[in-house]
């Protein structure tokens, strides 16, 4: 278990690396940093001289090499846009950005999971269909579409909700949160629903599926036959086995709305790292850019990480004991 | 009265080009303690009647008439919360695959704690050292250790052992054997052949065991119905079943096992084979394969009927 632990650890590591030097590459053919950074008629030494400062007429190699050095000792750099240090920014937009993710993964899993059971028992109802047929509509429309859709119905024609932004929030040492007044939690919903909604029948679907085929296995057919009630049947047995695959997509998904979080906050106006990073990309921020990609990785990479170690929690076949014979 | 009795037992499985019967007119009793062995080709009905017993026919199989009677209580047309307590509790069930019969998840403690804590009253720990007591009855070595294992560091057989624990964990008056031993190594099947008689044994426990291995119904079983096309073909005592069958169907059944001494290079066969439940002939199921068939056997169907030690469905023991 923790020679595991310390392997996935390792490759992880590994990982992060790769992603580090594609960030950084990437960057190098977005343009130049520095006509965004002086006046237009900057002349050629002054340009040179501020590139020279910032390091970039230094080559490729070496400036990933002190951009792996400095993402190490934690020193992100400083944004060509406003000077400030990238660490900074991002810890000014992180929050909103978690906070976010955090409401609309928890919609995902708290109406995805109940109503993938439900459709999966329910096969033939008519509230199964009728679900089933809205989550098309989640599946296939794009994201942005369901937000503007929603900020037509909820802010503007009926005016309950706001249509941008956090509302009020709380300072909480370095994080600002929405969660502790009126309006910042209101100001969650839209958003919330609209990021969240493809994972929510995504994994609704994906349950219903799984419910579907473990009700056919032997071994509930004999739980049956043991006289288990209902409940210890269908949530007991049925959907502990459906949550192996269920946990694997979800932690991909809610790894997904952290990145997918770029466009739903660009149409919330929402102030966090994916509206950051659009304006960023306006501007080949390249610092903000680059460190964006790794933080993002990093989450990606930590959240498999946990969901490698859920199996381990939910299926006893995955830990290996070597103390016990096959007979 | 008869522990269990089955009366005129119809299944039906409603389908788009008509109704197909699977089960068709099946009567039988079964006394307290006794082995009932069932035997039949696949596709005879054997296990859709089990499965009707336990009231576990999956949909859109259902009990289109008759009646299945519990120490003279109807089980057949209870609600499901009502059967469910049954279940486990007075009837147990054992499935053909040990490999696939228990969750993977849980340990077989845990499996058996539930099982015998939905139907007693008992406290968490008494259910575990009742649990213990069950794996140690079915001879599982070291049950005080294996009780916290789960299915997949059992080998085949002694699944099917944690099975037969979890089956009698309540001390059920009937158990459904479904081809207890069909999906074992010959070795182990005598094993589990003897627990499932020694259990019977102690605790006065009756068995409903479906299997198509004569030799397992030889072994074991007091009584023995065949089954042919959804119907009883013969019913009675298993010595005068297997030496003297008198339905042809269960004399060419019992005339297709090879016999050690004989040196045969081909095995007897019934021609033909039984028919698809779309095509069941009029009169005798078995008619076209009958070597004795004669011209009522084409038109009439044959009930059950006396035929010396044996009650069979066919035309040749009809008096009058």
């Amino acid at each position: 278990m923790f020679a595991y632990i310390v392997r996935r650890a390792l490759q992880s590591v590994l990982v992060m690396a790769a992603v580090a030097f594609v960030a950084f590459a990437l960057f190098q053919y977005m343009g130049d940093p520095i006509n965004q950074m002086v006046a237009q008629d900057a002349t050629l030494e002054q340009r040179n001289a501020l590139r020279a400062l910032l390091g970039l007429d230094r080559p490729f190699y070496v400036q990933f090499l002190l951009f792996l050095k400095n993402l190490v000792t934690g020193n992100f750099g400083f944004s060509f846009r406003v000077g400030t240090p990238v660490a900074q920014i991002i810890a000014e937009r992180l929050p909103a950005t978690l906070e976010l993710v955090f409401v609309a993964a928890l919609f995902a899993l708290f109406v995805g999971v109940p109503a993938g059971v439900y459709t999966g028992l329910h096969r033939h109802g008519a509230l199964s269909r009728f679900m089933l047929t809205v989550s098309l509509i989640g599946v296939s429309l794009p994201t942005f579409l369901i937000g503007i859709l929603l900020i037509l119905i909820f802010a503007v024609m009926l005016g309950w909700l706001p249509s941008f932004g956090r509302g009020t929030t709380v300072q909480l040492g370095f994080w600002s949160t929405g969660f502790l007044t009126t309006s910042g939690l209101k100001a969650l919903i839209l958003p919330s629903i609209t990021l969240g909604l493809f994972q929510t029948t995504l994994i609704m679907r994906l349950v219903r599926a799984e419910m579907l085929e473990v009700l056919r296995a032997d071994y509930i057919k004999f739980a049956r036959a043991r006289g288990l009630t209902n409940r210890a049947v269908n949530f007991g047995h049925a959907l502990k086995n459906t949550l192996v695959p269920v946990i694997t997509i979800a932690g991909l998904q809610i790894g997904g709305l952290i990145a997918f979080a770029i466009i739903t906050e660009t149409v919330f106006q929402w102030p966090g790292m994916g509206f950051l990073f659009i304006t960023s990309i306006q501007f080949v921020d390249v610092p903000i850019m680059s460190t964006y990609l790794v933080l993002v990785a990093l989450f990606f990479v930590i959240i498999n990480l946990v969901v490698d170690l859920l199996y381990f929690a939910v299926d006893p076949r995955l830990r290996v004991d070597r103390s016990v014979s096959a007979h | 009265m008869a522990l269990l009795e089955v009366e005129h037992l119809r299944i039906e499985f409603p389908t788009r080009r008509g109704t197909l019967v699977a089960v068709d007119d099946v009567s039988f009793a079964l006394a307290e303690g006794e082995v009932l062995g069932v035997v039949g080709e696949s596709g005879a009905g054997k296990s859709l009647t089990g499965n009707a017993i336990i009231g576990l026919l999956e949909p859109p199989g259902r009990i289109a008439a008759g009646e299945i009677r519990l120490s003279g209580r109807r089980i057949d047309n209870l609600p499901y919360e009502e059967m469910r307590k049954i279940r486990g509790k007075q009837i147990g069930a054992v499935f053909q695959d040990p490999l696939t019969s228990l969750n993977p998840l849980y340990s077989v403690g845990q499996q058996l704690i539930e099982t015998i804590q939905t139907h007693t009253d008992l406290t968490p720990t008494q259910a575990r050292t009742r649990a213990i007591e069950l794996l140690a009855e079915v001879g599982i070595p070291g049950a005080e250790r294996r009780v916290d294992h789960y299915p997949h560091q059992f080998s085949g057989g002694m699944r099917q052992r944690v099975v037969i624990a979890l089956a009698i964990c309540v001390n059920p008056r009937l158990i459904i054997a479904d081809e207890p031993t069909t999906a074992l190594d010959v070795s182990i099947q005598a094993q589990i052949i003897a627990l499932l008689k020694r259990l019977c044994r102690d605790h006065g426990t009756a068995i409903m065991l479906i299997t198509h291995d004569m030799g397992v119904i030889a072994e074991t079983a007091d009584r023995v119905a065949v089954m042919y096309a959804g119907r009883v073909a013969e019913i009675g005592p298993v010595r005068s079943v297997i030496k003297e069958a008198r339905h042809p169907y269960s004399h060419g059944l019992m005339g297709s096992i090879p016999k050690i001494s004989d040196s045969k290079d081909r095995l007897e066969q019934i021609e033909g084979s039984m028919p698809r439940l779309t095509e069941i002939p009029a009169g005798c199921a078995f008619n076209p394969r009958c070597p004795q068939v004669f011209d009522r056997c084409r038109v009439e169907r044959p009930d059950l009927m006396d035929a010396g030690d044996t009650r069979a469905s066919c035309w040749l023991y009809a008096h009058g």
